[in-house]
């Protein structure tokens, strides 16, 4: 189903911090299966924040938990495709392998940092157990990096935050203790999945600052997952458009977010308040997300769009555009240049 | 225009609301959250109100306020009296309808439930109009008769907005009614609820973080904070010429399409003080980088030069604050 490499893809690149290629995932229902990844394909290289922006169902949160299979053991299915993170198979790798990778190579922050972290213990003995998990310190040598940690990621009283629970927290604070988490021990790749959706806005974006400035600050790169185009378009470098398990567009978030090629991230970008007048009518999608079981055969978008006709029936393949090797669209009618929207 | 038609819907008096949080040993409450800290605010007839705000502003007290869900624990809510009911009718849509809306009810008995609890006429009749509102808010007559987990989330919302509309309310108020949905639709159900205001002259108060959305629907708009209202006025006023700090810095963190960030992070205190023990001065004092002599004083929600335009900053209002 997945077609094969284009000419002009990125190869594996070996130095490719993460690569997914024509990642085909699915769960078993009764009687069937969703196919929740129909071809995925992204690269991370190193020190780049990378962007995947899509609705919901549309496959980013299970490619960021398939990147460190977190998904549950026996709960899926990879019917193809690979999945290479720091040169390991991630596929094929023992269970010993991805917990040594998790957390010191590869680490990840979650949308509520509420249920993220424990609620029975102090912050400091959190801290405390992730960074003796990977590195070999003494009680004090640990203590002094969680304060240090801590303070770098402007918490200005961090011996008092050591000691609370994770309740006594603001929502802000506690994700600015999953960051520090995080980078505890210095990760290659970190996975971001929505971290400020619980957040508000002015709390995003000290958290957003926070989190590019470390990020640039120590090389490392980023996998940034959201529904928001206006945080993607602030704080990535690249960025991938998923719809319904696969990507349909992707480049530089500027081009992407200023040309969009394909009807889809076109569509979703004119129907957001911000790009039209007050009080005027938001040009809007028609219909709904596909449902996953049973998605239509050909270009997944076909139902919702309005330039679909005949050859839209075979799917199309990410091609790229204007001889540019990092920016692609999967359309067999690749909008043509237009003003922005 | 006559008087009674230029007469506010909903008007808010220096309304408070506080909760017990504590008690003494005779069960007696002496510590209390202070959600609502004199809110004066008018909701006119046919206008989209917007209420802006961070999490702990006391939006959602406020909708409850308005809904008669609450009651003021100081100052006044006056409700005008519609032409034969008692009180005026508010109906309310929530974020998540998927929540808000009975399982167990055919949708058609869902969208009616508002008017059958009024007592409103024979269930034959009743079924008739829900199928009336469910063409209005672009459902089909034959999905009445299907359960809410039937209906996706954009749809659900649909229903939840027919629910709000079956009564003929006065005011219905909007609770982050888009939050819960994914972008494509978040149009849709935006473009409907304009539609629909325009078409009946509905008159809407829309609760939102969302300052986009806000700025999209709304004639006029409140930003709240610490269960205040910092600064209101026209939507392009306030949020094209914002003029208290709290204003300001709100619409300076929402992010925008095509622009990266610009390096640096501004070492912003981002934290809300407790609603617990309110600070002596002005709400925003500890937070606001133009903090200076004279904010340490209650302030006032004062007129500012120009058209209904009002602020609680006395380095805006250029008077000094008074006590109260």
């Amino acid at each position: 189903m997945a077609d094969a490499t284009m000419p002009g893809q990125a190869r594996a690149t070996p130095d490719a911090v993460l690569d997914v290629r024509d990642l085909c995932l699915e769960f078993p229902v009764y009687k069937g299966s969703v196919k929740a990844l129909n071809g995925v394909s992204l690269r991370v290289g190193p020190g780049e924040i990378v962007g995947v922006v899509g609705e919901s169902g549309s496959g980013k949160s299970v490619t960021a938990m398939a990147a460190l299979r977190l998904l549950p053991p026996g709960g899926f299915t990879v019917t193809g495709g690979t999945l290479t993170l720091l040169g390991r198979d991630v596929l094929a790798a023992t269970e010993k392998d991805m917990r040594a990778v998790r957390g010191r190579d590869a680490a990840m922050i979650f949308q509520e940092p509420l249920t993220a972290l424990n609620p029975t213990k102090r912050i400091g003995a959190q801290l405390a157990d992730v960074i003796l998990c990977h590195q070999n310190l003494t009680k004090t040598q640990v203590r002094d990096k969680a304060v240090a940690l801590l303070r770098d990621m402007y918490i200005s009283d961090p011996e008092q935050i050591l000691r609370r629970y994770p309740f006594e927290l603001s929502g802000g604070m506690r994700q600015r203790v999953m960051i520090a988490l995080a980078f505890s021990c210095d990760p290659r790749l970190l996975i971001a999945d929505e971290p400020t959706t619980a957040l508000d806005v002015t709390v995003q974006r000290q958290v957003l600052l926070l989190l590019q400035e470390k990020a640039r600050e120590r090389g490392t790169a980023v996998l940034f997952i959201t529904h928001d185009m206006a945080v993607v378009s602030q704080f990535c470098d690249r960025v991938y458009v998923m719809y319904a398990g696969s990507v349909v567009e992707q480049g530089n978030t500027r081009e992407v977010m200023a040309r969009p090629r394909h009807p889809y991230t076109r569509g979703l970008l004119q129907g957001l308040p911000e790009n039209a007048p007050p009080a005027t009518v938001l040009p809007s999608i028609r219909g709904q997300v596909p449902d996953m079981a049973a998605l239509p055969r050909g270009c997944a978008f076909r139902d919702r769009c309005d330039h679909a006709d005949d050859a839209c029936a075979v799917r199309p393949a990410l091609r790229s555009l204007d001889g540019d090797a990092a920016r692609k669209a999967a359309c067999w009618h690749v909008l043509v240049e237009e003003p922005a929207p | 225009m006559t008087d009674a038609a230029d007469a506010p819907v909903l008007a808010l008096d220096e309304v408070e609301v506080r909760f017990p949080v504590a008690a003494d040993w005779l069960g007696r409450p002496n510590r209390y959250a202070h959600a609502i800290n004199g809110v004066t605010l008018d909701v006119r007839r046919g206008e989209i109100l917007g209420i802006v705000g961070e999490s702990g502003c006391g939006k959602s007290t406020l909708a409850q306020l308005l809904m008669g869900l609450l009651e003021p624990t100081g100052g006044d809510v006056r409700r005008a009296a519609a032409s034969d009911a008692a009180r005026a009718n508010v109906q309310i849509v929530f974020q998540d309808p998927q929540s808000s809306l009975d399982p167990r009810l055919p949708v058609w008995r869902v969208i009616m439930e508002p008017v059958y609890v009024r007592g409103g006429g024979r269930l034959s009749s009743l079924r008739g109009r829900a199928a009336q509102l469910a063409l209005k808010v672009g459902l089909r007559a034959e999905q009445l008769d299907r359960y809410v987990h039937e209906f996706s989330g954009g749809q659900r919302q649909r229903i939840a907005i027919a629910r709000a509309l079956s009564s003929d309310p006065d005011v219905i108020v909007l609770d982050e009614p888009t939050s819960a949905l994914d972008i494509s639709v978040q149009a849709q159900i935006l473009n409907l609820l304009l539609d629909l205001q325009r078409a009946y002259g509905l008159t809407y108060v829309l609760i939102s973080h969302n300052v986009s959305v806000v700025r999209h629907l709304c004639d006029r708009v409140a930003v709240m904070y610490l269960g205040q209202i910092v600064e209101v006025g026209r939507a392009r006023d306030v949020l094209g010429d914002p003029r208290h700090p709290y204003t300001r810095l709100l619409l300076d963190s929402v992010p925008r399409l095509g622009e990266p960030f610009a390096p640096g992070v501004p070492s912003v205190n981002t934290e809300l003080p407790s609603n617990r023990t309110l600070p002596a001065g002005c709400f925003f004092r500890d937070r606001c980088p133009m903090a200076t002599a004279g904010c340490e004083l209650p302030q006032r929600l004062k007129p500012l030069p120009g058209d209904e335009h009002a602020c609680r900053c006395h380095l805006q209002t250029g008077e000094t604050a008074g006590p109260g």
